[in-house]
């Protein structure tokens, strides 16, 4: 049933493909208990790709995916009950409050109201969103909504939170925030983040990476080791031969 | 990580969850539910009111006379009509959910896949059958009766129609890629659907003036919703009608579970 001291994430030799494009050719990655992984790729590198087969809402056609050592395809249930997930595009309700969509998505996890409640509260105060509990989603900005959508990824206490490209039409603060939110999880909490960017400026150098380019893993390690004295956007570029405008999109 | 939560208990929070955030939804779109009942009320109003002065309908059973009042013959036809456009509405409603992401939100949920959307189903049935009763009871003061046993009779038989209608509606969701398409969908399945049955007239009145449309009549299945909606009214149960519900709610909703199924599906051919 479960892999026995299983990383927060392990994916194995999956490839995935829409018609005749292979968008994901042979990917493998592990993300270890309480670490932060960055997934770096251009756009149309096959991030969003990869989380969508990670999350189930498309099948791992060749390979493995298990989260918690929990395979995804074999044991779906336990493999999704501990993964939060943050979307790329936005994925609230806009017409309700963000407590009622904290309950919704507390009920999608099998929790009752009360709990909801107090487990909303507790994960809106962790975000600094308390004071708009009681807010509509829509009057909320592009930033307070994102980290609304964190509390919400949170609320059943998942030990992986996956982000793609969260930061995306936010402005510089609204980005600061959204980061250092996630990071404070990371290193309060010991939860495993994968971050899927492609902006350079939110990886420190500490943080593993994993370089994604035309659906293929070019280099699993930490950004320091990548970059090797230079700066990693040079290294990114020499990876992968991407125009540094596809980087900067 | 929790896995307590997964459980029978966690299964009726999730179901609970998922209808309350409909009729949520619902209960803060008052145009959604004022069109809801304005529609069948202008049928009832006037168009079935026009229809009277012209002339009463010969039918048989449920009816005890021979010759029914108009807007009477047409009122289970008018129900059926309500959970057919919500139906079709909380496919659209999926379709919407899709494009904007918040299907994503259900679709992660550590449930069942079927179990989400058999939930996200019977939310839209529950929805419906409240759009219907808020009908019945303004139809109730206009003259239309039924006895308390075809009040409480016709919940049945409305939980199963929803579930045919909304079952349709889940697949064609499925199979719609955006929201531009819909409104294609609405005019080749609603109209048609809603025309061609016997909803508006008896379907012997139908074989009348053309055989062929008699045919598409009786192989629509909104025809056997409306009847079992009928006869339930008048505390009977059509047999015919109930097989075909409950068969064609089986076919379309296995149909729209795959594909939902990530494996098998639609959805896992589509990149979104």
């Amino acid at each position: 049933m479960k892999t026995p001291q299983a990383a927060a994430l392990n994916v194995e030799r999956v490839s995935h493909s829409f018609g005749k494009t292979r968008a994901l050719d042979d990917v493998s990655l592990s993300i270890r208990s309480g670490g932060f992984t960055a997934l770096l790729g251009v756009n149309g590198a096959g991030k969003t790709t990869l989380i969508s087969l990670i999350t189930r809402l498309y099948d791992n056609i060749s390979g493995k995916i298990e989260i918690g050592g929990y395979d995804v395809r074999r044991n779906a249930g336990p493999a999704l009950a501990g993964l939060g997930v943050v979307f790329q595009s936005r994925s609230l309700d806009v017409g309700l409050t963000v407590r009622q969509n904290m309950r919704y998505h507390a009920a999608l996890h099998g929790i009752g109201k009360s709990e909801a409640r107090r487990r909303g509260d507790l994960v809106l105060d962790r975000v600094g969103l308390i004071g708009q509990a009681d807010m509509k989603v829509a009057a909320l900005s592009g930033g307070q909504t994102r980290r609304a959508e964190i509390a919400r990824a949170l609320l059943h206490n998942p030990r992986l939170l996956l982000l793609d490209e969260a930061t995306v039409g936010l402005d510089i603060q609204s980005r600061r925030d959204v980061v250092s939110t996630v990071r404070g999880l990371v290193r309060e909490e010991g939860v495993a983040v994968l971050w899927a960017t492609h902006l350079f400026d939110e990886i420190d150098p500490q943080d593993d990476v994993v370089v994604l380019h035309r659906g293929r893993v070019l280099a699993r390690d930490s950004s320091a080791a990548l970059a090797q004295g230079t700066n990693l956007s040079d290294a990114f570029l020499a990876l992968t031969g991407a125009e540094p405008v596809d980087v900067l999109a | 990580m929790n896995l307590g939560h997964v459980n029978w208990h966690g299964h009726l929070v999730c179901f609970h969850g998922i209808v309350w955030r409909e009729a949520l939804r619902f209960t803060k779109q008052r145009e959604r539910f004022l069109s809801a009942l304005v529609r069948p009320l202008v049928w009832l109003f006037i168009f079935a009111a026009g229809f009277r002065s012209a002339y009463g309908v010969v039918v048989g059973a449920p009816y005890e006379m021979s010759n029914v009042p108009y807007e009477v013959y047409i009122a289970p036809g008018l129900c059926a009509m309500i959970q057919l456009f919500n139906g079709m509405q909380s496919s659209l409603s999926m379709v919407y959910d899709r494009e904007t992401g918040a299907m994503r939100t259900l679709l992660v949920s550590p449930y069942p896949r079927w179990f989400l959307l058999t939930s996200k189903l019977m939310a839209g049935v529950i929805v419906s059958i409240a759009q219907v009763y808020a009908f019945l009871l303004v139809a109730y003061f206009w003259g239309i009766e039924a006895s308390i046993t075809g009040y409480l009779a016709v919940l049945p038989a409305l939980m199963l129609s929803g579930m045919m209608l909304g079952a349709m509606g889940l697949f064609l969701s499925s199979a719609i890629r955006q929201l531009e398409n819909f409104a294609g969908v609405m005019n080749f399945v609603i109209f048609p659907m809603f025309f061609a049955s016997s909803a508006l007239y008896p379907l012997w009145k139908m074989e009348e003036s053309s055989v062929v449309l008699f045919e598409i009549c009786r192989f629509n299945p909104f025809t056997y919703s409306v009847e079992l909606i009928r006869f339930a009214l008048y505390g009977q149960i059509n047999a015919t009608a109930f097989a075909v519900v409950v068969s064609v709610t089986a076919f379309f909703l296995c149909a729209a579970i795959v594909a939902y199924d990530p494996s098998k599906g639609l959805i896992a051919r589509k990149r979104s």
